[in-house]
């Protein structure tokens, strides 16, 4: 397979075959990453969808003219109507137009699952790398640290570390997520990092005379980072949806803050009367979410030279 | 290939013994593998040792050893008279730029996500000092050219390249250095027999080119005579007969030597007729509780009362031209080619 695919792979690299080669430049497998991505219609996908999500956490009012933080806007005479010109998400409960909460929801959200994702994968992921490299007693004493949050129940442990803090805001709500799930983006980087160490290749390196950041972080990084990659993306979804489950909780977000998660507990028990509350923020969130999926993908997918 | 003047790898008395160790907390150590017990020898510039013997001999804690891979239990290995078996730190990466290594598989010796220029070009990043940044990809290109390889590939992964052409990768980042001692661990025992020839051919070049001494570790015995000037036959952890390629095959003293080379498959049916064969019985005993003596001793059909009491030195013993570790050597051509 390879000798066939290395034709095609050389003739890409340096464009239409009938143009005469360009004077090779220094590949890298960050460039090579970088350059791939950018034809890759999984990850232009991605990154349009993200792109915009990020722009509206930023700027919601570019997108909504309506200030769903302004009391005057909710009126109680129009609540749970269908969708209209004048509502195009319909309204809620309290008569508040559901387009524009969906958009100001978005920060909250987008915030809480962004950082807790990469604060959990850079700990993780780090304190992973350094545990399996290191192994003997730095491995032990990590793993059974890992051991110890693993034992707690994580609503419980949400709930305390957000009881100790008493105000439920992004940050202290990404704190605790990100307490509770490092541990997992831990194992699964300790886990890549052993396989990646007894390689050859690893062996070569330290033959040459290899220094320990060189070996970590040239050989053993980038062929041990693929499944963190992949679960971070997962997770990032599920740190939006818990999010959710801790305002339901009374522990998260309050209103008058707004977040598809605080959205969708508030809409349940109205559903079947008034879907739009519910299943709007509900198609954002499930949006964020795969387009944060197709991204890992597409990152994973670059930094495998076998799969370009 | 001619060997000349002071050897530039001494090897003396080198031992390696992994511990054995049982309890979880207290670790007790309950014993010990012996993989290398005890292994001397010398290596000159431009010459090539085969090292040849069965698995689990120990042919390749001894090259991990030589490597500084491994930290020996004791003894020496010198390497131009420098020391790199205690050597630490910024002493050892000097001494390492003249040992290195080719690996035995080309399919994970090199990594997967890093292009051929970066892998071959590893080796000028991490000794800095020996070519200045500007001059590193004219350099990485002109040892693909070396090794037999286009220099525009530079910029391929290894998965795009086949077995034989990874290896000349491989061989490519040893030479990359310009080491005086290369250790080939079973440089060819991955590759098909077609490319087995063209990349031992080109190890015999870059040989004469650069005046290259090779550590040529193998099990196949007619690769290791097509190379060797020297060979060294291993069992058990021990050297047990060291010579010239001519001597070890067509003279061998040591009865271990003698069965192994008359389980070398002969390409001739008439030559298959009329070599010995010697079977040995049983398997080899564990390197963790060797026999007394003679290591040999348990499969040996000359054994005899001093094999179990007395341990046979490698050394030239009469009638053999060589060095062999046997009280009852004697030379027997076995292939009769």
């Amino acid at each position: 397979m390879s000798d066939t695919l290395a034709p095609a792979a050389g003739r890409a690299r340096h464009g239409k075959p009938a143009r005469p080669p360009k004077p090779p430049r220094a590949a890298s497998l960050w460039n090579d990453a970088w350059h791939d991505l950018r034809r890759r219609p999984l990850f232009i996908g991605s990154a349009v969808l993200i792109g915009i999500f990020l722009i509206m956490s930023v700027f919601p009012w570019l997108f909504t003219s309506v200030d769903p933080f302004d009391a005057a806007s909710c009126r109680l005479a129009d609540a749970r109507q269908g969708m209209s010109g004048a509502h195009w998400f319909g309204t809620d409960n309290l008569g508040c137009d559901v387009y524009a909460r969906t958009v100001y929801g978005a920060r909250n959200s987008i915030v809480v699952g962004v950082t807790t994702t990469v604060v959990t994968a850079l700990v993780g992921g780090l304190l992973g790398l350094v545990a399996g490299f290191k192994g003997g007693a730095v491995d032990t004493l990590f793993s059974r640290i890992t051991e110890i949050f693993f034992a707690i129940p994580s609503i419980l442990g949400a709930l305390l570390i957000l009881a100790v803090f008493r105000t439920g805001n992004v940050w202290t709500v990404m704190l605790a997520l990100a307490v509770l799930t490092w541990p997992m983006t831990f194992r699964i980087m300790r886990a890549a990092v052993i396989t990646a160490k007894s390689q050859d290749y690893v062996v070569a390196a330290r033959a040459l005379g290899a220094s320990a950041p060189r070996i970590m972080f040239r050989h053993i990084l980038p062929n041990a980072v693929a499944p963190v990659i992949v679960v971070a993306t997962i997770n990032l979804g599920g740190f939006i949806a818990a999010e959710a489950g801790l305002s339901f909780l009374g522990v998260g977000l309050r209103s008058p803050d707004i977040s598809w998660g605080l959205m969708i507990s508030d809409a349940r028990e109205r559903f079947l009367e008034a879907p739009g509350p519910l299943l709007f923020p509900a198609l954002f969130l499930s949006l964020t979410v795969l387009a944060f999926i197709m991204l890992g993908d597409a990152v994973r997918d670059a930094l495998d030279p076998k799969l370009r | 290939m001619a060997a000349t003047g002071e050897p530039i790898l001494e090897v003396r008395d080198l031992v390696k013994h992994f511990p054995l160790n049982q309890g979880i907390i207290m670790k007790k150590q309950i014993g010990a593998i012996k993989a290398v017990d005890g292994v001397s020898f010398d290596l000159r510039r431009g010459e090539t040792l085969g090292i040849v013997g069965e698995s689990g001999c120990g042919k390749s804690t001894l090259a991990k050893l030589l490597m500084a891979l491994e930290r020996p239990t004791s003894g020496s290995v010198k390497i131009n008279g420098r020391e790199i078996a205690q050597a630490r730190g910024g002493e050892l990466k000097r001494v390492r730029r003249n040992i290195q290594m080719v690996m035995q598989d080309p399919y994970t010796s090199l990594n997967p996500r890093m292009t051929v220029g970066d892998i071959i070009g590893e080796p000028y990043e991490i000794h800095q000092e020996v070519a200045p940044k500007g001059d590193r990809r004219r350099k990485v290109q002109e040892l693909l050219e070396v090794v037999g390889l286009n220099p525009d590939h530079i910029n391929r992964y290894p998965h795009q390249f086949s077995g034989g052409q990874r290896q000349r990768i491989g061989i490519a980042r040893g030479l990359a250095l310009q080491p005086e001692i290369i250790v080939c661990d079973e440089p060819v025992s991955a590759l098909d027999v077609s490319i087995q020839a063209q990349v031992i051919n080109l190890l015999e070049r870059l040989q004469n080119e650069f005046d290259l001494a090779y550590i040529f570790i193998a099990h196949d015995l007619s690769v290791v005579r097509h190379i060797s000037d020297r060979v060294g036959v291993m069992y058990l952890g021990k050297m047990v007969e060291l010579g010239k390629d001519t001597e070890i095959y067509d003279r061998p003293a040591h009865p271990y030597t003698q069965a192994l080379l008359s389980a070398v498959p002969v390409p001739d049916p008439d030559g298959r007729e009329r070599r010995e064969r010697i079977i040995l019985q049983g398997d080899p005993p564990s390197p963790a509780n060797p026999p007394s003596g003679c290591r040999f001793r348990t499969r040996c059909w000359k054994a005899q009362e001093i094999c179990a009491e007395q341990e046979p030195l490698l050394q030239i013993r009469p009638g053999t031209a060589h060095a062999s570790a046997c009280h009852f050597a004697e030379t027997h051509d076995v292939v009769h080619v």
